[in-house]
């Protein structure tokens, strides 16, 4: 589904990827640990073609296509989503009207007919339910005004209305209180299936309790130093991140 | 300037003394200061000179394309009335069934037949010595619309005013026309008028028309400016209210058309707790010239007045904003607002936006903001990023940004046919950029 080789990404004058190298297979949920500044997100946005993301080298094959190649409306349209750390708050933008014209956006990709206002109202009424998301959400110009919880959870419900191939989670856990933590991973994990892959950029173990992930990868100054199972987390959780960096460094 | 000058203080002969010392004392201040020039502050960034050059041929009579024009733009369930060439077009109008309290005077038959209202009030909300297009047209003055309302009328059905310019000769000597609109609401009234401007596409033609409204004590009155004229069109339009006590007049101008564009809007609140809004959004994209001047008289105490423009710009084009807010000495707790925002789409469209506040009372609260920018490109990404394209993300952005003025338009079919015609201007763009 996804191969990551030796992926070097730029931010303004900075190299802050090194050689990414990583293998998503189809159903599999990888988690991208490692401290602050350590390039996890940067690596979320690249993947996602952020304009301020400038791949210097390397390679990202999406089912077999070079994704480097497309712009991010079609990488959006085959599949791949992004969940935003910091969601853009869109003042007179319908979230409702947004949110159906990706949706037909991407159908329409698909060979598929576009939906309607009501059969796309079926489709995610479904979906607000699983998310304990209100109605009123979908009135309201898109993430003005939302508290950080409601930014996130509509960042899912936009996931789960897209069902994206490959989606990608960067700090969706950050700013979130416990209770909206179950209810987003609630949601993230309903979605998990044999056809979809996840990338979950995290900080921090907690959402792994919930989100349980197939591999841990920790990444330390552009590169990662370490990969694992699900019990990587634990021994982060435990030991901190400067051990790790000094045992990647060792290697 | 000399085609038009010869046509100065050519009306109709039959009309009354009064409208002929009108006309004849416009002709002769036109003839005493001729087209505005860059050296006046008012028109330091915008150049008549294409029209002054210009000979043009005064219109007259209707020609082949006017009825399919009008057809093309008219609003269901409104009152339709029709000025083609200047002249008020009864046979393009509706006039079979006036809404209660409604009288329409054609101003030519009118003035001819004494009819009520007009002489009190035509030519007698601005001085011809400070807008000389005005002048220009009042020396025209020959024929129009007039529309009264009666003290306590409440005008459910929308009033939309049609004006065309053309002529069927092709390649004969650009036309122009000078239309004349009359607004009267009598006192606790309240009426809706839209008024659009169109012409054949691609014809080079002078629109040069002036609205004069009078709104009674606590009357209310809509009034939308809605310019949609060919793309070689110079369109100048001034639009001067006077609003009595506790009466409402809000603006709301709409363009996307014209080569140039002048729009001069004035309202002067003239008695206590009267209030105005004066909204608007623009569209220039090519080479483009949109400039608007509002002026905005708080003459008396307790008033209230809002104020926001939008514009877009691409390509070349230029726009002028200049909003003037006058508060009197005796305008105590005058409250006003006015804002100016513009987006540039592009490195070579230019804007030059100038709030200009003159406040001689002391207890007031008046604010004015301006801000000119590029598309937020974060957000455009995070659409980008759900899988719209860089133009569907653009366009809707851009009518996020005109919303806020589209969703002041409270007449239903007309905001259906603005934002047509939005999207269909803003497709435009993509043609010539792309």
């Amino acid at each position: 589904m996804l191969e990551v080789t030796n992926l070097k990404v730029r931010v303004e004058d900075r190299e802050i990827l090194k050689g990414i190298n990583l293998t998503v297979k189809k159903g599999e949920v990888h988690a991208i640990m490692g401290p602050n500044g350590s390039g996890k997100s940067t690596f979320a946005r690249a993947l996602s073609g952020h304009p301020g993301y400038e791949v210097t080298e390397g390679q990202v094959l999406y089912n077999g296509q070079d994704l480097l190649d497309m712009d991010p409306d079609e990488r959006a349209r085959e599949g791949v989503f992004m969940a935003f750390q910091y969601p853009v708050e869109i003042p007179g933008v319908n979230n409702a009207y947004f949110l159906k014209a990706a949706l037909n956006a991407k159908r329409k990709q698909q060979g598929l007919d576009e939906l309607d206002a009501m059969d796309f109202m079926k489709v995610v009424k479904e979906k607000l339910k699983v998310l304990h998301i209100d109605d009123s959400m979908l009135q309201r110009s898109v993430n003005e005004g939302f508290s950080g919880g409601e930014k996130k959870r509509n960042e899912i419900f936009h996931m789960a209305v897209l069902e994206p191939a490959l989606a990608l989670l960067d700090e969706t856990d950050s700013g979130l209180d416990i209770d909206a933590l179950r209810v987003v991973s609630e949601g993230v994990n309903a979605m998990r299936g044999p056809e979809r892959s996840f990338i979950v950029v995290t900080h921090y173990q907690r959402l792994l309790n919930y989100i349980v992930p197939d591999y841990v990868h920790v990444l330390s100054d552009g590169r990662i130093v370490r990969s694992g199972g699900r019990e990587l987390a634990l021994e982060l959780e435990e030991k901190g991140y400067a051990g790790q960096v000094a045992a990647g460094a060792r290697r | 300037m000399e085609a038009l000058a010869a046509s100065v203080g050519q009306g109709h002969s039959q009309a009354p003394a009064w409208v002929r010392e009108r006309r004849d004392q416009a002709a002769k201040q036109f003839a005493q200061t001729g087209f505005p020039n860059t050296r006046l502050e008012e028109w330091r960034f915008t150049n008549v000179s294409p029209i002054a050059d210009t000979k043009f041929q005064l219109a007259a009579g209707t020609f082949s394309n006017a009825a399919p024009l009008i057809a093309g733009v008219s609003l269901p369930g409104a009152l339709q009335l029709a000025i083609v060439n200047g002249q008020f077009a009864a046979d393009l109008s509706d006039l079979r069934v006036l809404p209660k309290g409604v009288r329409i005077v054609g101003l030519r038959d009118g003035a001819r037949d004494g009819a009520d209202g007009l002489e009190p009030h035509l030519a007698k909300t601005f001085s011809i010595d400070t807008h000389p297009f005005a002048a220009l047209n009042t020396a025209h003055l020959d024929d129009g619309i007039a529309v009264f309302i009666a003290s306590g009328a409440m005008v459910e059905t929308p009033i939309h005013i049609v004006t065309v310019t053309g002529g069927d000769a092709a390649g004969a000597a650009p036309l122009a026309s000078h239309p004349r609109v009359l607004i009267v609401a009598g006192a606790n009234s309240h009426v809706r008028i839209a008024h659009t401007f169109v012409g054949t596409p691609g014809d080079v033609y002078l629109t040069n028309a002036v609205v004069e409204v009078v709104v009674g004590d606590g009357a209310n009155v809509e009034y939308y400016l809605d310019q949609r004229e060919s793309e070689g069109a110079y369109h100048i339009a001034n639009i001067q209210a006077h609003v009595a006590a506790k009466g409402v007049f809000a603006s709301h101008a709409f363009s996307i058309g014209a080569r140039i564009q002048r729009h001069d809007i004035g309202v002067a609140l003239k008695g206590e707790g009267a209030d105005c809004t004066m909204n608007g959004v623009y569209l220039a994209d090519g080479e483009r010239l949109m400039d608007t001047h509002t002026a905005l008289d708080h003459a008396m105490p307790h008033c209230t007045s809002h104020e926001l423009y939008k514009g877009i710009l691409a390509g070349k084009a230029r726009a002028v904003f200049n909003g003037r807010i006058v508060v009197r000495l005796d305008a105590q707790k005058t409250d006003a607002k006015q804002t100016n925002r513009a987006l540039l789409l592009s490195d070579d469209a230019t804007i030059n936006s100038n709030p200009q506040l003159e406040i001689f009372a002391d207890d007031v609260k008046c604010t004015h903001g301006a801000a000119v920018g590029q598309l937020d490109e974060e957000a455009m990404f995070y659409l980008q990023a759900r899988g719209l394209t860089r133009i569907e993300a653009r366009d809707l952005l851009l009518h996020a940004f005109a919303g806020e003025v589209l969703d002041g338009v409270k007449i239903p079919e007309l905001r259906d046919q603005l934002e047509t015609a939005f999207f269909r201007a803003l497709a435009r763009d993509v043609q010539l950029t792309s």
